[in-house]
């Protein structure tokens, strides 16, 4: 039985315009940790809402273990939700903030209880702190401590590293991913981050506009991509169209390699790291070095064929300059596109995300 | 609310249309209303030239003693406009302040210029606190940016600063107006005739009660603007206000020569507003021992807080979820119940007071000058002012709170009262406060409503100057101005807050 089943759920805020949530439908299996990826203002923080009841969809059905829960209120569904800003209630110290969640434990119990909890997210010594007295990855696994001591069928996370600083945030993500893990929970987490969405998620949608573009594993939707928009926003990706003919087609860059075989107009999806350069001496058919930047690890490359520009990520042994002439080899078969979305008006939006 | 106010309607057109035509194209009409227009514009000019150049002085100078410059600046709100004219009439006259000490006989001052003075040393904090939160609210990289672009000191002032200052100086002056047309003792006392003072002599003295109605309603009319005027401001406001935290300290202007001017400045204005009425109180208590007045004192002190504590409840137990309905589910109703309590604060309340008796006379006669008729004027009265602290703190407990409260199995209710409350107790003890210490020393509302005998002290303080009786009001007036006091410490520290 499914964890959680969303079929065609559709919230609108305004009667005109489009929907912020449009006909998503997606499952959450046992064990899984589920993401929600996408843009500021994709519907992907709505979908989570409604899943925990804060918002009623206009239409489409949510299920929790096989039980309808569309119409039940949130403190009905055994729902936990970590808020972005964690909404610890400042008027209660942590240990009262995470024993409010127990409703269902004697309350001789209660303290004790909420210490394990306290423990297992590794806070300890703070239990009589106010909430303003602790720094912001305290107060983030306080927060969670109170959403598991509520016991909840599902747990969700509403950008829950957002507010933590860098070097904090790949530390309490790994931690928080090995606990939900080890205790066999289920969660969704939604996050604008790629990177945070691919390493801490056993399968994600990608959400654009109110629709959901895509679902898979991060593999999946990392190296085939199904529409523009994901192959864009899953980091970098040089976006052309051709000719298909089977397994290769005719593009701009010459015939190449493609996957899967279909015939005829197709867009295509590169990515950088995916391109090499070959020097060249003829300027018939070869592109031009216009910009270099070094990154440590490797080097990217910003190469005009034609009209169009291109970027190329390439290890640091290769050394070209701006000016060069270069040819653009894949090396490996470019992913055919869905055209199902507008692409993105230019290749470099979305690719600085980290 | 709008009940009483309709009564008020049904009273003046009670009047058949020959005598109607007479009542509203008196030419004493239009005398009041100038008299009224231009008291306003006077006073609202006045504070203006004392408040400005004080809230300049302590935000952007490095004028000495900031703090209890601060401080005296506000302190004048403790001292209402009736003792303000209590203490100016105190100062001149044959048996005088003036005449007996210095044995130089002053004319009294009435009229325009002693409701003037009294309505504006007493008002001026209202801008003053206005002025100032927005001066130190100013972006530094506001002015500085304005500099870079090659503007000089004089066009920052004129092109940064004050466009700035526009909306602190509105709302403040709008205070002003509301007060200046509702007052009724400074002006009574004055004998300056204005229209609630003709209310007053008409209702009291001539027993011509419509004319009283229909008086009533022009100054209604006239309270009106400001309302309309203060509603277009918060509708411009929203772009006025800028983004989140303030980066950096303005530097303050260094006074250099100017610094003696200005502290004459300031001496002469705390030697006026806070130095005259209680150097007057301290003399005239002086001149005949209070002791002896002491328990009936205690006695209208009581009479005070009998009234003022069951408004104060019942105003917070009102706004609660008013404000809870304002700010989780703005609507054309909710907002449009903002707007009549908001109007209920600007009600002249000789007005408001008119129209609950006629109410009472006519639909409720067991209420007519009985305490509850009294409580429910001052909740209709003050009841914004209760809203404000409790929005300000409901507007801090965010909703998530109560959906986090919900996802972990709470009702609605049991999620309100364990989450919001909680955070809602400082405001509303602040709302309670606010409204009992205004009531105590409210005038008109308690003077038409109260029950016979039902002394107040405010009431006690009016009935005693006005019949000249200036040495026995004084510890009455004592008694305000220091429970008023009161008020202010809890005026400078919500304002500190807000910093």
């Amino acid at each position: 039985m499914h964890v959680l089943e969303v079929k065609l759920v559709t919230k609108r805020f305004s009667d005109q315009g489009r929907p912020a949530v449009d006909a998503v439908s997606f499952r959450v299996e046992p064990g899984e940790i589920f993401g929600l990826l996408g843009p500021s203002g994709c519907g992907k923080t709505t979908t989570l809402r409604i899943i925990a009841g804060f918002e009623r969809p206009d239409g489409g059905i949510v299920a929790i273990r096989g039980h309808n829960v569309t119409g039940l209120p949130p403190e009905k569904r055994k729902v936990g939700f970590v808020f972005q800003d964690y909404a610890l209630f400042p008027h209660l110290s942590v240990i009262r903030n995470v024993m409010f969640a127990m409703r269902s434990v004697v309350a001789a119990q209660r303290e004790q209880y909420a210490r394990g909890f306290l423990c297992m997210v590794g806070l300890t010594d703070v239990d009589h702190r106010m909430p303003d007295q602790l720094s912001g990855g305290q107060q983030q696994r306080v927060a969670l401590a109170r959403a598991l001591a509520a016991q909840p069928q599902l747990l969700l996370m509403d950008e829950p590293f957002s507010n933590l600083d860098a070097g904090l945030r790949d530390v309490t993500r790994r931690e928080i991913r090995s606990l939900l893990k080890a205790q066999g929970l289920n969660a969704i987490l939604v996050t604008h981050d790629q990177e945070e969405a691919l390493s801490f998620c056993d399968r994600l949608a990608v959400m654009n506009q109110g629709r959901i573009e895509q679902v898979g594993t991060p593999e999946e939707v990392y190296h085939h991509p199904g529409t523009p928009f994901v192959a864009q926003f899953l980091g970098r990706a040089n976006l052309l169209s051709g000719t298909a003919n089977g397994a290769s087609a005719h593009t701009e860059l010459g015939e190449i390699a493609i996957r899967p075989r279909v015939s005829g107009q197709v867009l295509l999806s590169l990515r950088p790291e995916h391109l090499s350069l070959v020097a060249t001496e003829t300027a018939e058919g070869a592109g031009e070095i216009t910009a270099r930047e070094f990154r440590g690890h490797d080097v990217t490359y910003r190469v005009q064929y034609g009209g169009k520009a291109y970027i190329a990520h390439t290890e640091y042994t290769h050394s070209f300059f701006p000016g060069q002439l270069v040819h653009l080899v894949p090396r490996e078969p470019a992913v055919v596109l869905r055209n199902t979305s507008a692409p993105l008006q230019t290749e470099e939006t979305n690719s600085d995300q980290n | 609310m709008l009940l009483p106010l309709a009564y008020l309607v049904i009273r003046a057109a009670e009047a058949d249309p020959a005598q109607l035509a007479s009542l509203i194209f008196r030419t004493r009409n239009l005398v009041l209303l100038h008299n009224t227009v231009l008291l306003t514009i006077g006073v609202v000019a006045a504070t203006t030239v004392l408040a400005v150049p004080l809230a300049w002085l302590v935000v952007r100078t490095d004028i000495p003693a900031r703090r209890a410059i601060t401080l005296l600046s506000v302190l004048p709100l403790s001292v209402p406009g009736y003792v303000m004219a209590f203490a100016l009439l105190g100062l001149g006259g044959n048996y005088g302040f003036m005449a007996r000490v210095f044995n130089i006989s002053l004319p009294r001052p009435s009229g325009y210029w002693g409701a003037l003075v009294a309505l504006s040393l007493y008002c001026f904090p209202y801008v003053f606190l206005n002025v100032r939160a927005s001066l130190s609210g100013l972006d530094a990289s506001l002015e500085e940016s304005a500099r870079s672009m090659g503007h000089g000191p004089a066009r920052v002032v004129l092109r940064v600063i004050l466009p700035h200052l526009r909306p602190a100086l509105f709302s403040g002056w709008l205070i002003v107006a509301i007060y200046v047309l509702g007052d009724f003792g400074a002006i009574a006392l004055m004998r300056y005739e204005v229209f609630s003072y003709a209310i007053y002599s008409q209702y009291a003295g001539a027993f011509d009660r419509v004319y009283a109605a229909w008086l009533s309603l022009m100054l209604l009319a006239l309270a009106l603007i400001p309302v309309v005027m203060e509603g277009r401001l918060l509708a411009r406001a929203r772009f006025a206000r800028t983004g989140t935290g303030v980066a950096r300290r303005i530097r303050r202007t260094a006074l250099g020569v100017w610094r003696l001017p200005a502290l004459l400045f300031v001496a002469l204005a705390f030697a006026a507003s806070i130095g005259l009425p209680f150097g007057m109180l301290g003399y005239w208590l002086s001149l005949s021992s209070p002791w002896a007045e002491l328990p009936r004192v205690a006695r209208a002190f009581l009479f005070s807080a009998g009234a003022a504590a069951p408004a104060a409840m019942a105003a917070v137990f009102i706004a609660v979820p008013l404000a809870y309905l304002r700010v989780r589910y703005p609507s054309a109703l909710s907002r449009a119940t903002e707007r009549i309590v908001y109007v209920g604060y600007a009600l002249p309340p000789l007005a408001l007071a008119l129209a609950m008796v006629f109410f009472s006379l006519r639909a409720a006669r067991p209420l007519y000058q009985s305490l509850p008729l009294l409580v429910a004027a001052y909740v209709i009265s003050f009841l914004a002012l209760a809203t404000g602290p409790i929005r300000a703190a409901l507007l801090q407990a965010p909703r998530r709170l109560e959906e986090a409260a919900r996802s972990l199995g709470l009702s609605p209710l049991a999620a309100f009262v364990r989450t919001v409350v909680p955070l809602l107790r400082r405001g509303m003890l602040a709302s309670m406060v606010l409204v009992f210490v205004i009531t105590m020393k409210e005038l008109p509302i308690t003077f038409l409503l109260a029950p016979t005998g039902y002394t107040t002290l405010s009431v006690a303080v009016f009935s005693r100057t006005s019949e000249a009786l200036l040495a026995e009001a004084a510890p009455y007036a004592a008694a305000i101005v220091l429970f008023s006091s009161l008020f202010v410490g809890l005026l400078l520290r919500y304002e500190g807050r807000g910093e």
